[in-house]
């Protein structure tokens, strides 16, 4: 077959890549992910956001205009005012104060969840994916054993065992999400194992941690950020849940959770007390994932090895 | 390679409307503005029972042009100037619902990769009679004791069970015959073929392309041929546009640019063939790399390669007819400078 | 699929479900708590508790108490409640239809409106139709289930009351009186799956529309309807198939809250108090149940896989 000598075969790309080769011809190096990320004014909305949440929760006590805990009994279930613009709750206590205080345990709850799961998932995920045989198949029966079972189910049998509390709460929904990181990470690190450049770095007599942590973890980074993000954003409504039913977070402790509790314990009286807390978890959610999408987002723009 | 036998075909002159004209055509990026002209002012004619190639390597455009007859560009791409003259009718000008009654009734279209181009959760009988269903209103049984037929005539084996198979249960050429029969299935006057051989093996191409002879005999087919292959042009057409980033570097009947090129690409082309060669050579290899889209130069595109250019060449190049009906964009061509004769 | 692949496949869940038993036995074992002294009451003397522990089978080795507890749960025995002293398989097949009225009913919500949503958005990429359609779909997924059910129940009955706000009404009551009860329940926890599915048919839906089969069905002369019945449609509902059985798993997570919030007297509420009461008979049948329920599901969702895609059909 007559063939023409081969050159370089540019095809027209898609339009519209977030891309500043076009302007450096010398580097075909896309911009770094973080770069990326900060560039779409969603990503910085949402980055922002929850940058006020942490800064909320940690200087809660200087930002909060009332105690959370202190009851204006004659003010119950009031509506917004200028004294307290959120209103109160049904017994009087300030809902903004007890809103920001609330971000300390729905901002820290996540991350104890997403936490436990990788600190579970990850090192196993990795472990499984370079051993292989019994071993892999062992950890894979128990994962997909543990994902027969949907998260909030699970948590609640971990909870159960371990007794209701936030921190038991929080570490039922970490092992709960930790079998799905786990089959993530070994996916991820499986597909690098198999590239060659594993093998000729073993070749060279690279040890096992050397590879693990020069040639795996960059590579499972991407997929592993993603998934973070939207475990963080699922853990927040779980926990939320969880706190609902009693089983997390206990009154009088403020959490987005409690707060939806006492709501809907008085909605009859108040039907529009169920707004803030909601309204400030749906945000939450939505700026992890988010920040989720973007990392996603700026990852494959870079393609892959 | 010795001058390519040709089987005496009448010359098919311009005196009856050509089948196909496609003149001056352009596409564009839609979007940004820097990669235009991804394929400009591109024209040729196609006669009816005749065949012509675009030839090139992969990124000139040739494929590009090949969809953008019949109006399935992807989306961010856009026919920006010049026209498609098919049977009286602007194609590029045309409406949806125009260009939906052309495809697949009088133009067909076989693609490179059979597998990927077949639907896989559709059985190929279905495939093949869906042309006949949608143009000629027949019914499902119908379209399908067609599409037997047509499997037979396109020489698959056992059609009559076949006509139930699905894709994946077909070999490539076995594929790629199917397909074949999809896209005569409503006997269009014009076969459009995207690289129909590129995908297979080199036994089957030869079968393929045999087929292809076949059905454009017995039914006075003109065939748009896409390829990269010089040997399957000189083997099978008439008529050839050597195609470089975009532009039509020169174009006459296959013997005229096969014999003596008017143009410095396709000299290069033919000399980097394997059987271009003689024996006990080295194979030339065109320096340099084919511009990418964004970064095409302003005058002739293949200029920062050309062994022969001058500063006379950084100008914009049109295309130039010269006597006897050969045209090139190589001004030094024709201005008479330049003579390409035969390879050695 | 062929037998073979079938009979592999079911064995598999079999597997599964037997860990799941196991895991779920040892589980309730860890609760907290000496079932003895509890079903005894306070005050109870040290015989009586001893009584009712060698009757519970509580003094026998702890894998014959596992086989003998998988045993009586194959037999629709699941134990006797701490709590409450009645059989488990009694309370749970009556809290068992509310939960699977309000399950089934939010799956066919969320699959209608989401995969429908999903794929008029996918058809439509990058006009106003899509943006909508996934901004609506973005901020749907980062909606509780339950959050929006309680904003239902504002909006629909407390501030106009056009329907009941709580409890359960079944089947045999009338369907009028059933499907106001499980209504907001339902359109809350289907709406939120809506989201998810929404945004992943659309993906599906993209991604079947720049395959080249669909350039090549077009160049044949299929648009519009007949394009997209007889190609993209059939070709995207094979991802999405898959999504659906793993949603419905996620249903059964989402439906314990819900119930909390509508007042459902469902297997989440029988969950829940279970929960707060160590009850742990209780939480191993119902952990149990949710495991089977999905293994079910997912073989389920296996099967219409293969019949839709042709390439695992063949014997």
């Amino acid at each position: 077959m007559t063939e023409i000598s081969p050159s370089s075969t540019p095809t027209p790309g898609p339009a519209g890549t977030a891309s500043a080769g076009a302007l450096t011809p010398a580097s075909q190096r896309p911009p770094s992910v973080t770069r990326q990320v900060l560039r779409r004014p969603a990503s910085l909305v949402a980055g922002g956001f929850l940058l006020l949440l942490v800064v909320l929760a940690v200087a809660a006590p200087w930002l909060a205009p009332y105690d959370p805990n202190a009851q204006h009994l004659a003010d119950k279930l009031a509506g917004p005012s200028g004294a307290h613009p959120l209103g109160t709750d049904e017994f009087g206590r300030d809902v903004l104060s007890r809103m920001i205080y609330a971000c300390r345990v729905s901002m820290s709850a996540p991350f104890i969840s997403v936490g436990v799961a990788c600190v579970i998932g990850v090192p196993l995920g990795l472990w499984a994916a370079f051993r292989g045989g019994a071993v892999d198949a062992v950890t894979g029966r128990i994962a997909d054993t543990l994902l027969s079972l949907p998260g909030f189910v699970c948590a609640l049998a971990i909870v159960a065992v371990l007794g209701p509390s936030l921190v038991n709460a929080m570490v039922a929904v970490g092992l709960a999400y930790s079998p799905g990181l786990f089959r993530i990470v070994r996916g991820a690190t499986l597909s690098v194992v198999e590239e060659e450049f594993v093998d000729s770095a073993r070749s060279v007599g690279a040890s096992t941690p050397r590879i693990l942590g020069v040639h795996v973890l960059p590579n499972i980074a991407a997929p592993l950020t993603v998934q973070v993000s939207l475990l963080m954003g699922l853990s927040l409504i779980l926990e939320a849940g969880m706190s609902f039913l009693g089983l997390g977070v206990r009154a009088p402790t403020a959490s987005w959770g409690t707060m939806l509790r006492s709501a809907y314990e008085n909605q009859w009286e108040a039907p529009m007390a169920v707004l803030p807390a909601g309204v400030a978890m749906v945000l939450t959610v939505l700026a992890f994932n988010t920040m989720g999408d973007a990392i996603r987002d700026a990852l494959g723009a870079r393609g892959r090895r | 390679m010795s001058t390519p036998t040709m089987l005496a075909r009448p010359a098919h002159r311009a005196e009856a409307t050509p089948l196909l004209s496609v003149q001056g055509l352009t596409i564009d990026l839609e979007a940004g503005t820097t990669q235009r002209g991804l394929v400009e002012d591109l024209s040729f004619d196609l006669a009816e029972g005749t065949s012509l190639a675009l030839i090139g390597e992969s990124g000139c455009g040739k494929t590009l042009t090949s969809r953008a007859v019949l109006g399935l560009l992807p989306r961010h791409l856009k026919v920006s100037g010049g026209s498609v003259m098919f049977e009286g009718r602007d194609l590029v000008r045309a409406s949806e619902q125009e260009l939906r009654q052309v495809r697949g009734a009088s133009i067909g279209m076989v693609f490179q990769e059979p597998m990927s181009c077949l639907d896989p959760t559709m059985t190929i009988g279905d495939q093949i009679g869906e042309s006949r269903r949608l143009h000629l209103g027949e019914n499902r049984r119908t379209a399908r004791k067609a599409a037997q037929a047509l499997l037979d005539r396109v020489g698959i084996p056992h059609a009559d069970r076949r006509v139930r198979s699905y894709p994946h249960e077909l070999s490539g050429g076995m594929q790629q015959r199917a397909m074949i029969a999809a896209a005569i299935a409503c006997s269009p006057k014009l076969l459009i073929a995207d690289e129909p051989t590129t995908a297979l093996d080199v036994t089957i191409q030869a079968e393929i392309l045999d087929l292809l002879r076949e059905l454009r005999e017995d039914l006075r087919l003109a065939v748009l041929l896409v390829t990269h292959d010089l040997g399957v042009v000189a083997d099978f057409c008439d008529e050839v546009v050597v195609m470089y980033a975009g532009h039509a570097a020169e174009r006459s009947t296959v013997e005229r640019v096969i014999g003596s090129p008017a143009h410095p690409y396709t000299r290069a082309l033919h000399a980097s063939t394997p059987s271009g060669a003689s024996a006990r050579t080295y194979l030339e290899v065109i320096e340099g790399r084919v511009p990418a889209a964004g970064s095409f130069p302003a005058g002739c595109r293949f200029e920062p390669r050309c062994p022969h250019a001058t500063a006379a060449c950084l100008q914009p190049q049109p295309e130039v007819e010269l006597p006897g009906g050969h045209r090139t964009r190589c001004g030094r061509v024709a201005a008479g400078e330049l003579t390409l004769g035969e390879e050695a | 699929m062929s037998v073979a692949v079938f009979v592999r496949r079911v064995l598999a869940a079999l597997l599964v479900m037997f860990l799941v038993s196991l895991l779920t036995f040892f589980l309730g074992r860890m609760v907290p708590g000496d079932p003895a002294e509890i079903l005894a009451g306070d005050g109870a003397s040290a015989e009586t508790i001893a009584g009712i522990r060698s009757s519970l089978g509580l003094d026998r080795p702890i894998l014959v108490q596992y086989g003998d507890w998988l045993y009586g749960a194959t037999h629709g025995d699941l134990g006797v409640s701490l709590f409450s002293g009645q059989p488990v398989a009694d309370s749970i097949s009556t809290a068992a239809p509310p939960t699977l009225s309000v399950s089934l009913l939010a799956l066919v919500i969320a699959v209608a409106v989401g995969v429908s949503a999903g794929a008029v958005a996918g058809l439509n990429q990058g006009r106003w139709l899509d943006r909508v359609i996934s901004g609506l779909s973005g901020v749907g997924i980062a909606i509780p289930g339950f959050w929006l059910a309680m904003v239902l129940i504002s909006i629909l009955t407390i501030s106009n009351p056009w329907l009941p706000a709580t409890g359960y009404e079944p089947l045999s009551a009338g369907i009028g009186p059933w499907l106001s009860h499980i209504i907001i329940p339902a359109l809350a926890l289907g709406l939120a799956a809506a989201a998810e599915l929404a945004r992943h048919t659309r993906g599906c839906v993209a991604d079947v529309l720049d395959r080249p089969y669909i350039v090549a069905a077009r160049a044949r002369g299929a648009s519009g309807f007949w394009l997209v019945r007889k190609h993209v449609l059939r070709n995207a509902a094979i991802p999405v198939v898959t999504v659906v059985g793993l949603q419905f798993g996620r249903l059964l997570g989402g439906v314990v809250v819900v119930e909390a919030v509508c007042g459902v007297p469902g297997l989440g509420t029988l969950a829940t108090s279970a929960v707060l009461e160590s009850d742990y008979p209780m939480i191993q049948a119902y952990v149990l149940l949710c495991a089977v329920v999905i293994v079910l599901v997912n073989l389920l969702t296996d099967v219409a896989y293969a019949v839709i895609n042709p390439k695992l059909r063949a014997a």
